[in-house]
């Protein structure tokens, strides 16, 4: 559509087929009476101290409201391109010994990404993050379906790649789960916005344990409810294909079905993590040491074995969490309470 | 040599944001320069001049501060070029939201965070809907829905501008912004270029020293509310 074209279409047609194009003129502050008159004419009405408030000039707001569209339309839930796989062709590490690898990540795959602090893992992060291509210090490269990235598409910031989650984050929003959501939704330009909060919620509540309601608080939410409530979300609702995790918190939240739930949603998982339950849950294990790629480690079967015991150990624990919170004594034999966690009933329970 | 403004509400993070920008394009090799334009105190100047980086320092005390940057710009250009720099960045802080610091034909630079609440975008003006470059900082403590639905807010009053996270803290996402100021144009001078929106007015009694309130005392450009 051209300027021209637009300048004279009624702003109650417009609005039918671009619906989001409300809040470009409700920010121009449009009486919902005046839906009928042609964009021109609402346009000519604004007062020209009005539009010099809004830090607009009257002969660029048609144009503006082009771009509004075109950028939207970009935005549009299910215009994102959907991805095959992502490639990241090694670099160099701090000595300059090249790392000589390409590691193809799929949707639905689970890489953990271990090493010491100040080994390199934020800069590999970061490196996946800005589509590195040769112009990081590691000298690596990112491939989107084996090519170059589109710059139009990724560059300028309208697509992210990476959704992050990390323990460090809050809600710092004033608002109940429900507007939280609907937000959101909102501003991902979902068309069945209430299907959406409904289905983020119910998948949150499940991975809580501890139930909430839709009008709780965001704010109010304990620990282990807003990560289950952002991952839901994360895995619902965001657009990035990659989900990278910062550690998470191994109370309150059920992380293998957090896990579960965003491979399901074909997002390709990053963990950064020295939590042996949570490096376990990967296929393989990114080794950082001195800024590169050292080693990749597939989780072996031998591994998954003992990732079970260490789980019910990890069980074991959480009892004990439960008897303190409960205001009880811990004055058993700690040999037997833990030798029943690897009775050959239990493990056979496990199986 | 490239001239980059940068403005942005007071505490959003810019000389962070820049002290980033700063080491990596060092390693580069590129000469850099920094003018911080602010109201009546600034810290600012000493984290600059302790990474080693090049530092005017400009109060603008009872003066509009976007007045106040206008007058000293083109000077301050060519401070630049004497001393040699490859990039000059102005920083300013936005302490109205009418501010509107950014130039024709010279990469404009807003940062806005997180914290500052989703209806923020609408609120700020021609800093933040003229700039080329929208940095979002304070991304590291609010949760994912958050960011994307303050990034979504800031794309809709500018739809043109690069909207791009960043860590003022780690750097993290800074190398987005370090590949718009390599693509920046270049400024010789700046006499005769236009600003992009004309900046707030003021021209009043106030402006001159005014301190008696009262309809007798207010000459000049005087703006009245409806109260009825």
């Amino acid at each position: 559509m051209t300027d021209l074209d637009l300048l004279h279409t009624p702003i109650s047609d417009l609005l039918l087929k671009h619906p989001y194009a409300k809040d470009f003129f409700t920010l121009l502050g449009l009486p919902s009476t005046s839906c009928h008159t042609t964009v021109k004419v609402f346009f000519d009405s604004l007062d020209q101290d009005h539009i010099e408030n809004l830090g607009l000039v009257r002969d660029e707001l048609c144009s503006r409201l082009h771009d509004f569209i075109v950028q939207m339309e970009k935005l549009k839930t299910g215009k994102a391109p959907t991805l095959q796989s992502i490639t990241l062709c090694g670099g160099r590490n701090k000595d300059g010994h090249p790392e000589n690898i390409s590691l193809e990540l799929r949707p639905g795959d689970v890489v953990s990404v271990v090493g010491p602090t100040g080994s390199g893992k934020s800069r590999l992060l970061a490196d996946v993050e800005c589509l590195a291509q040769g112009d990081t210090p590691s000298g690596r490269r990112v491939l989107l379906d084996g090519q170059p990235p589109d710059e139009s598409l990724w560059l300028g910031g309208e697509q992210r790649l990476v959704a992050q989650l990390s323990q460090n984050m809050n809600f710092v929003m004033d608002v109940s789960v429900r507007e939280f959501l609907t937000l959101h939704a909102e501003s991902r330009l979902v068309d069945d916005i209430d299907a959406a909060v409904t289905q983020i919620f119910s998948t949150a509540v499940l991975l809580a344990g501890e139930p909430f309601t839709l009008d709780t608080p965001v704010t109010a939410l304990s620990g282990g409810q807003s990560r289950a409530l952002m991952i839901a979300d994360v895995a619902c609702l965001s657009a990035s294909p990659i989900v990278l995790i910062d550690e998470i918190e191994n109370a309150g939240v059920d992380r293998r079905q957090a896990l579960d739930l965003l491979v399901k949603q074909e997002k390709i998982v990053l963990l950064a993590t020295h939590d042996p339950l949570l490096a376990l849950l990967g296929q393989r294990r990114l080794v950082i040491r001195n800024g590169g790629i050292a080693d990749i480690i597939d989780t072996s079967d031998s591994e998954r074995t003992l990732l079970r015991k260490l789980n019910s150990f990890d069980r074991k624990f959480s009892e004990l969490r439960d008897r303190v919170r409960h205001g009880q004594r811990l004055d058993f034999d700690l040999d037997v309470f833990l030798a029943e966690c690897l009775s050959p009933a239990e493990q056979g329970q496990l199986e | 040599m490239k001239l980059v403004t940068v403005a942005g509400p007071p505490s959003s993070g810019k000389t962070s944001v820049i002290l980033r920008l700063a080491e990596e394009l060092a390693k580069d090799g590129l000469r850099l320069g920094v003018i911080k334009f602010d109201c009546l105190s600034s810290e600012d100047e000493h984290r600059y001049a302790k990474a080693g980086i090049p530092v005017k320092l400009g109060l603008a005390g009872g003066l509009c501060p976007d007045h106040f940057f206008v007058a000293n710009i083109e000077e301050g250009v060519q401070w630049g070029h004497r001393s040699g720099f490859d990039l000059l960045i102005c920083e300013s802080a936005g302490l109205c939201n009418r501010c509107s610091p950014h130039i024709r034909d010279v990469l404009a630079v807003c940062v806005v965070d997180n914290l500052s609440g989703v209806h923020t975008p609408a609120k700020i003006g021609p800093m933040l809907k003229t700039a080329d470059v929208v940095v979002i900082t304070k991304g590291d403590v609010v949760s994912q829905a958050e960011r994307e639905v303050f990034a979504f807010r800031v794309k809709q009053v500018n739809p043109r501008a690069a909207v791009l996270p960043v860590n003022g803290l780690t750097g993290q996402g800074s190398l987005m912004v370090q590949r718009q100021l390599r693509s920046a144009p270049e400024t010789q001078a700046l006499e005769g270029v236009r600003l992009r929106f004309s900046m707030p007015a003021a021209l009043c009694s106030y402006c001159l020293g005014e301190t008696r309130i009262g309809p007798d005392c207010q000459i000049g450009n005087i703006k009245t509310m409806d109260f009825s």
